[in-house]
């Protein structure tokens, strides 16, 4: 068989597979479902990309989404005591507005791009083999040369987004008692302690009664 | 020789002191302290003002022209204070000095009972100090400040019984008419400044004859000429001040202040700076007889219908005030006639006797217990003699007696304007001759209304009651006295005495010199095609020559009318008062109304001023400026917000709804404009 | 024969399916989430198909980049449902509305 038929072969059975679970994503009842179905999206594009012989990304696309950003979709879904009843209210009324709008944007996109001319176009040759590399060599070489400054401030980015999410659900419990190192360090003996010199004296010669409680001297 | 700077800044600043000292600490001094430290400053400037006077006329000493501090520059304008000090400077001094000097010592009786005792003697001491910067100046900067600052204290002084609603309006208008002059004289020394570039006296005197032939376009198509601009636009400033016809109006409301303020500012010296000040620029002026025959109209009118008003006033100080105007006609008169001297001899003599008459009334009022009215008095003759004595002799000198030293400078005047050729001269002529009856109409009138006849007050002596102290000012029956008038204390009526002497001699002494004798020498500069006073010399054959000659003349005939008249009217047949007013109803409510200048005055500068600033106010202020701008900007963004704000729902999805939509007419932008589909731009490369 | 445009039809399809995703499922904020990491899908698809038409490598570097700031905004916006459940007890949108004007 023609490698590049078994190619087409390939492609078309992704983009069927990918479209099919994109559109369970919008359309599945259970929300635990469609984030399944998403992973099942990222997953035939990531063959997609295959294909394209962009492995890193590729790669880079099961690793991070489907291995870190779909779990914690899912950690998420599940956590939450969602009523999905709830959820999938006007889900009805609004298909005909949002098909409507899909469908036209769709039309307008195919004509902005020009299906024909673009079948034309054919891809030429993998530029990372021209080049004499892999493909993540490739990549490699520009993001740490080229969009190194870029590259640190998405580095930045994803840390700062770290910190903020964990910030953002941060609870602080009032039932749980905490210590202050800082404060304990800060201690002064001076704060706590107050040295009083004073002149002794004599309480008044008044008749003491050692049966009445006496008023407590500060 | 010359005069030492030190005397000459004594003059100046010994009243300064004086004013400080009563003004500031005048708690400290109280009210003995506060009137001896302002009686001896003005006492030092007097003494030493004589000394000038000596000075100049038998010690030799030359002209004073010196820059003593300079104020500021600018390019080649040097604002400086400096004192020009001439003959005509030393006239005013000794004039201005020795009737404030009088002034003050009469202020301890007038105000004895008064609260401003104090203010009142800070006010007039720095009224003292203005003055002499105004007459000592040798530029027009400092000229111009003397000239303010006496206007600030007049104003103060007019409003010195600040609770009276009178005083205040009165202060008021005399601050808005003077506004008025000030504008002029702002301009004209402005106009100075631009034909001449110098604001110094000397040097703008010196080049005044390159004025000839310069030319001014105000509109199109006019050329004035720069000397009539300057000139006329500076006796603007004049006209204001010395209350010119028509700027007169604010002077007889000003008798709404103390009447020793009424004698020192409104008679005896600041009115008269406009007569000074166009006789210290005599030189400017000789160089346009058009706007000289201005001058001499605008004199004219004053010196006749301003009196006329004299002679149908009931108020014993508005008689005085409108004599006071008539007066000042007459020397704006000879100043049209180019007769400067004379204005200036006149002034000096009208400052003697017309002091002396307003404090006479002053004196009188005391007595009457601050009753002003004169159709309540009546009699006065043998309570208070000295006063009436003192009264007569001021009185005789303003009709102009011969012998009087009033005769001696007005009939000088009706004289030069009769061989005069200037346009205007006949008017003018007639107006003085007619004048000089007029003023004995209502001169005789007012002392027989005052001193003689019968007693039209009655006496109220209810001894238990002893001093009567709700008298002050004014809050009684109309002619109803708590106790009999009693002459006045001698603070009162030694300034009378001291002033009916030089009113009664000094014309005798110096009209030879001053008018005839080229006592000013260069201070004053007369062309010599318009030097009437030199005719005149020619005929002059000395003071008693002159005073006899005048028996026969015309104006004491005149007199002479006024007189037999008067004194059978108001003497023997009282009665003929009223029918002679009723007779003549329509001239007697012409001129009780004052021609209806006031009432003009009032409907279009006002009433129509209020109108105007309603029509900003209302149409400028709170239409355009706060209904449509201010709030209207900020209706506009209101409305728009409440628009917009329906528009943020807060939904997610309207807002992922209004960008999808976005993008959709964005995509369809591309589709229909944009240049094709991608795929053949592709294709074409 | 792959051609450049099986890749931007692709594209297209999917984000449009999102499009209709946001609009079909306005109550759900979880699957609004979802919908847009598939625009974000559609989006990479068009760089990396792109980068390999052209040769040039920057497309997929900025899918890399996309990838990483996707990640990061699912993981705060996940944090702020979080958080929002927690205070209303509902992830349901047209409960939200206290930004309306």
């Amino acid at each position: 068989m023609n490698p590049q038929t078994l190619q087409l072969i390939c492609f078309y059975a992704f983009a069927f597979v990918t479209v099919i679970a994109a559109l369970s994503v919008i359309t599945l009842k259970n929300t635990v479902h469609a984030v399944l179905a998403l992973v099942l999206t990222f997953f035939s594009s990531a063959c997609l990309w295959m294909l394209l012989e962009a492995e890193f990304l590729a790669l880079a696309l099961i690793v991070v989404y489907v291995g870190a950003v779909m779990v914690l979709f899912l950690f998420v879904v599940m956590m939450l005591d969602i009523d999905q009843e709830k959820m999938r209210e006007g889900f009805v009324k609004f298909l005909p507005v949002g098909l409507i709008v899909a469908v036209v944007m769709l039309v307008e996109m195919l004509g902005l791009i020009g299906v024909r001319a673009m079948h034309a176009q054919v891809m030429g040759a993998n530029p990372a083999v021209a080049a004499g590399m892999s493909n993540t060599a490739w990549l490699g070489q520009a993001l740490y040369t080229k969009f190194l400054l870029p590259f640190e401030i998405a580095a930045l980015i994803l840390t700062v987004g770290v910190v903020a999410a964990v910030a953002l659900t941060l609870r602080e419990r009032r039932d749980a008692r905490y210590e202050s190192p800082s404060q304990q360090v800060k201690v002064d003996p001076r704060d706590r302690v107050r040295i009083v010199k004073m002149a002794a004296v004599r309480p008044p010669a008044a008749p003491v009664d050692d049966n009445t409680p006496q008023e407590s001297r500060p | 020789m010359s005069l030492s700077t030190s005397i000459l800044l004594t003059i100046a600043l010994a009243p300064l002191v004086g004013c400080v000292l009563a003004g500031f600490l005048g708690k400290f001094l109280g009210r003995a302290g506060s009137h001896s430290v302002t009686i001896l400053g003005v006492a030092i400037s007097c003494a030493l003002s004589f000394y000038v006077l000596y000075q100049l006329t038998l010690g030799g000493a030359e002209t004073y022209n010196q820059n003593i501090y300079t104020w500021f520059q600018i390019g080649p304008i040097n604002a400086s204070v400096g004192f020009l000090v001439d003959r005509l400077t030393a006239m005013m001094l000794v004039v201005v000095s020795f009737v404030s000097l009088l002034v003050h010592v009469y202020t301890i009786g007038y105000m004895a009972d008064d609260d401003g005792y104090t203010r009142f003697f800070s006010y007039i001491s720095l009224f003292t100090f203005s003055m002499f910067m105004l007459v000592m100046s040798n530029n027009f900067m400092q000229l111009f400040f003397g000239w303010e600052a006496v206007g600030l204290v007049s104003y103060l002084l007019i409003g010195f019984w600040y609770k009276r609603p009178t005083a205040i309006f009165a202060n008021l208008k005399a601050f808005l008419v003077n506004r008025v002059g000030d504008f002029g004289f702002l301009l004209g020394i402005a106009a100075v400044l631009y034909f001449l570039h110098t604001l110094d006296y000397a040097t703008a005197f010196g080049t005044a004859p390159s004025l000839i032939g310069k030319t001014l376009q105000i509109t199109a198509g006019t050329h004035w000429e720069a000397a009539t601009v300057i000139c006329i636009c500076l006796f603007i400033g004049a006209m204001g001040k010395s209350a010119q016809v028509p700027l007169h109006v604010w002077l007889p409301d000003s008798m709404e202040g103390p009447t020793p303020i009424s004698a020192l500012i409104h008679a005896a010296t600041m009115v008269t700076a406009g007569i000074f000040m166009v006789a210290r620029m005599s030189p400017l002026f000789e160089l346009s007889s058009t706007a000289l025959s201005f001058v001499l109209v605008i004199g004219a009118t004053t010196a006749l219908f301003t009196g006329l008003i004299g002679i149908v006033q009931n108020d014993i100080k508005r008689v005085i005030a409108y004599s006071t105007l008539s007066q000042l006609g007459y020397m704006t008169v000879a100043l049209g006639v180019s007769m400067y001297a004379g204005a200036v001899f006149h002034l000096m003599t009208h400052a003697f006797f017309k002091a002396l008459l307003f404090l006479g009334a002053g004196s009188v009022i005391i007595a009457m217990h601050h009753e002003q009215d004169m159709r309540y008095m009546g009699g006065l003759r043998k309570y208070m003699p000295i006063t009436w004595l003192t009264m007569w002799a001021g009185s005789l000198a303003l009709v102009a007696v011969p012998f009087t030293s009033g005769f001696y400078s007005k009939d000088a005047i009706i004289e030069a304007v009769g061989e005069s050729h200037r346009w205007g001269a006949h008017y003018a002529y007639f107006c003085v001759m007619a004048g000089a009856l007029v003023t004995g109409l209502y001169t005789f009138r007012q002392m027989y209304l005052t001193f003689h006849g019968k007693e039209r007050f009655t006496v109220l002596d209810h001894h238990g009651h002893g001093h009567d102290e709700h008298d002050a000012h004014g809050h009684h029956e109309p002619g109803v006295l708590a106790h009999a008038p009693k002459e006045s204390p001698w603070v009162v009526t030694l300034p009378l005495v001291l002033l009916a002497i030089p009113s009664l001699l000094v014309g005798f002494f110096t009209v030879g010199p001053v008018l005839f004798g080229q006592w000013f020498g260069s201070a004053i500069h007369v062309d010599e095609a318009n030097n009437v006073l030199g005719e005149l010399g020619q005929e002059f054959h000395g003071s008693l020559a002159m005073a006899l000659h005048g028996f026969t003349q015309l104006p004491f005939l005149l007199v002479l009318v006024a007189f037999v008249t008067t004194t059978y009217i108001y003497l023997f047949n009282p009665a003929m008062a009223g029918r002679i007013k009723s007779a003549l109803k329509p001239l007697w409510t012409v001129l009780d109304r004052k021609y209806w200048v006031d009432d003009v005055y009032f409907a279009l500068f006002a009433r129509g001023g209020v109108r105007l600033g309603r029509l900003f106010w209302k149409a400028g202020d709170t239409a355009v400026i706060d209904d449509v701008m201010v709030n209207g900007s900020v209706g506009l963004v209101h409305r728009i917000a409440a628009t917009m704000r329906r528009l943020q729902s807060g939904y997610l999805y309207h807002y992922a709804f209004a960008m999808i939509l976005g993008l959709i007419l964005l995509l369809g932008g591309y589709w229909l404009f944009g240049s094709g589909p991608v795929g053949s731009v592709l294709a074409g490369q | 024969m792959i051609t450049l445009a099986h890749y931007i039809v692709l594209g297209a399809v999917l984000f449009c399916i999102a499009v209709a995703g946001l609009f079909i499922n306005r109550k759900n904020v979880i699957v609004l989430l979802m919908s847009i990491e598939l625009m974000l899908l559609a989006v990479n698809m068009n760089f990396v198909a792109f980068s390999r038409f052209l040769g040039d490598v920057s497309g997929q570097v900025f899918v890399f980049f996309i990838l990483t700031v996707a990640a990061a905004e699912a993981a705060i916006g996940l944090a702020i449902l979080v958080l929002l459940f927690r205070n209303r007890s509902t992830i349901n949108i047209a409960d939200i509305d206290s930004m309306k004007g």
